[in-house]
């Protein structure tokens, strides 16, 4: 395979058929909820049944799930190679879940502490654990926190609310911390 | 003349203008940091745009669109690193040249040829534009139905070695699109009575999840990288006249940028494939491919840049998106009540013509931005990855929130960041799922109109454009299977 092709053909990777197996479970629950889940209407025609286009993706997911197992079955010897480290792979998946988590604590964090604490925080505190822990690189998190927030709710006014601790401030600073920040 | 002038005093508003500055300038600085790209970069400002006109919105957007693979070009050539995606086949060419002390050169060149396939593309659309009006009202609710099956078929197709993956993720999107309150009979689809699924899964925060937070994901996980470059002594002028050199070539690959452009699912990838490959087998020294040819960096950079105008065209003139990126634009459509289609090109034909002039000059803006700026880009390749994670993840917060101000969302969007964390780590396709999103929904609306006139199968295509687009489904599928039966051919007559 030369350069270009390789550009255009990605190559596998340990975990590939793992995440395929799993998938292709996820599509097969999804097809034996089709029943309960869609509405066929006796009287209407096929293609504007509710459940026409759910049974065709459906149904799509699954031929297409098999149909690639059944490529890698029939070229088990390539793909040995590639089932090597999928164990590893798929622990690495597990370590995004601690992102995953972080956000969802800022996103919870927002309406309670406001957007400009609760960012400064967030983009600090994740970055001491990133290992940015000099006070260089922990005043640049924060003035980066400080920038989104300036950028996005104080310049182009994107609808986030106001911090319920804003209810505690003075009224005048109050309302420019609901509006601004 | 008085459309030229409509359209013109459609962009004399400092908003327009600001916001094609902020595009252009944006999108090269973000082109220019590899890991981010332009599909995350828009992902994230979608729904700040929505609070803005049409016109400023669109520009911006299109301006880091168009303005991205620029920058990305940067990083490819002088630290071997592409900056976005499409930028990949640079590195080839653009690294061994930097090597042999030509960084110069290379990027001269780069910024020429992109700019050659910009311009090209932009005047290619404008000279199709009498020709879309025409054809476009032709197109009723089945040749819209077919067009997207069409793009559905290519977007599978285009991922080589991984139709299957790609045919899955494609019926996905599709899915993804099925579910919540269907709008005929009123029942609900794959809720599993939950109040929140009831409104469906919305596109942006799938986009978000599957492009910005899973970036974000991918850049915090993995190892932190810090690249420097060294700074460029000279002019970046050369390479204009250096161009002249290979005008074949630039119009070669900008002409392929065009065509795989205007066909949905199709896009940079191929473009660039196709030109390089071209470049490749008509140059005289084909053995320098590979070893830093200006000849291959031209074809690379002036096909992946030609790209952003003409995927404009079944946008503009039918509605339908071919790539990602013009899918994400497409909600900036709908949140307006501009609907693109047949009849934006016969009521709004100013409106079209504007963008196809703020696309003209973002071409230029990007050059004049990069001949001077080109040494203060190279800080931007040095921040370190792991910290760009931290901005695309607080940054992704502002695009998924202030949608609708729900907690829910930004889990759903979450979600989708831990799957396209494992879609990138694997190298499996993303771009079918939003395709699939998509076009599903169209597909799903046309077809149910279309059939509503239609007795007996044949009458679905007895119309010419429907007969010629049900042609083209056949011809690319059986030629798919005919390549597909020759390289196996290859391969046992290869074993023997």
């Amino acid at each position: 395979m030369n350069k270009q092709d390789k550009h255009l053909q990605p190559d596998a990777r340990p975990g590939d058929t793992f995440f395929i197996i799993a998938f292709l479970a996820f599509a097969l629950f999804l097809l034996s909820q089709l029943g309960t889940e869609t509405k066929f209407s006796a009287s209407g025609k096929l293609f504007a049944q509710p459940r026409f286009w759910p049974a065709v993706s459906v149904a799509g997911m699954v031929l297409f799930g098999f149909a690639h197992l059944a490529i890698v079955f029939f070229n088990r010897s390539s793909s040995t190679t590639t089932s090597k480290g999928a164990l590893s792979e798929v622990l690495n998946w597990a370590r995004a879940l601690e992102f995953l988590l972080w956000f969802l604590i800022y996103v919870q964090a927002v309406p309670i502490i406001g957007y400009l604490p609760a960012t400064v925080l967030f983009t600090v505190l994740l970055a001491a654990r990133q290992g940015y822990r000099s006070r260089r690189q922990l005043t640049t998190a924060a003035a980066v926190g400080v920038g989104i927030v300036l950028v996005f709710k104080t310049g182009l006014s994107v609808r986030i609310p106001g911090g319920a601790i804003y209810e505690y401030l003075p009224q005048t600073l109050r309302n420019i911390a609901i509006i601004y920040f | 003349m008085e459309l030229l002038s409509d359209s013109l005093a459609i962009l004399a508003r400092w908003d327009v203008v600001a916001a094609l500055l902020v595009g252009s300038v944006g999108g090269v600085i973000i082109g220019a940091i590899p890991g981010v790209g332009a599909a995350v970069a828009i992902a994230i400002l979608l729904p700040a745009t929505f609070s803005l006109d049409p016109i400023v919105g669109l520009t911006a957007l299109l301006g880091i669109y168009g303005s991205s693979m620029y920058g990305g070009a940067i990083p490819a050539i002088l630290i071997n690193t592409p900056g976005t995606a499409v930028n990949a086949l640079t590195t080839y060419e653009g690294t061994p040249m930097t090597k042999r002390g030509e960084a110069r050169r290379a990027l001269s060149l780069a910024y020429s040829a992109s700019f050659f396939g910009g311009v090209f593309s932009v005047i290619c659309l404008i000279l199709l534009s009498p020709v879309l009006a025409k054809i476009a009202p032709m197109f009723g609710s089945r040749e819209i139905f077919l067009a997207s099956l069409l793009g559905v078929i290519l977007v599978v197709l285009a991922h080589r070695g991984q139709i299957m993956i790609a045919g899955m993720m494609a019926c996905f999107g599709i899915w993804l699109n099925t579910i919540g309150l269907e709008p005929i009979q009123y029942s609900q689809r794959y809720t599993f009575g939950q109040s929140w699924l009831a409104g469906g899964v919305d596109l942006i925060v799938v986009v978000l999840g599957l492009f910005a937070i899973s970036q974000a994901f991918v850049l915090l996980v993995e190892p932190d990288k810090r690249s420097k470059a060294e700074s460029i002594t000279g002019g970046l002028l050369s390479g204009f006249k250096e161009l002249a050199l290979y005008k074949r070539v630039a119009t070669a690959s900008s002409s392929f940028g065009v065509a795989m452009g205007m066909i949905p699912g199709v896009g940079e990838f191929t473009a660039q494939f196709m030109s390089y490959t071209y470049a490749q087998k008509s140059s005289k020294t084909p053995e320098q491919f590979g070893n830093g040819s200006p000849e291959g960096l031209i074809a690379s950079e002036a096909a992946n840049n030609a790209v952003p105008a003409a995927a404009m065209i079944p946008l503009l003139a039918l509605g339908i998106p071919g790539e990602a990126l013009t899918a994400m634009m497409l909600s900036v459509f709908y949140v307006h009540n501009v609907v693109p289609g047949p009849g934006l090109f016969q009521n709004q034909m100013d409106f079209v013509v504007a963008l196809y002039i703020a696309l003209l000059m973002l071409n230029v803006l990007v050059v004049i931005f990069l001949l001077f700026s080109t040494n203060i880009l190279l800080k931007v390749i040095e921040i370190p990855t792991r910290f760009l994670g931290i901005v695309v993840l607080t940054l992704s917060f502002v695009g998924v929130y202030s949608l609708r101000n729900s907690p829910i969302d930004c889990a759903i969007a979450g979600a989708f960041g831990i799957f396209g964390f494992i879609l990138k780590r694997l190298n499996l396709p993303i771009v079918p799922i939003i395709l699939g999103m998509v076009l599903g929904g169209i597909m799903e609306a046309k077809l149910r109109t279309s059939m509503m006139r239609v007795k007996t199968p044949l009458d679905f295509i007895d119309r010419p454009i429907a007969f010629i687009l049900f042609l083209i489904i056949l011809a690319v599928v059986a030629s798919h299977f005919y390549g597909m039966a020759q390289r196996r051919k290859n391969t046992r007559s290869n074993i023997k």
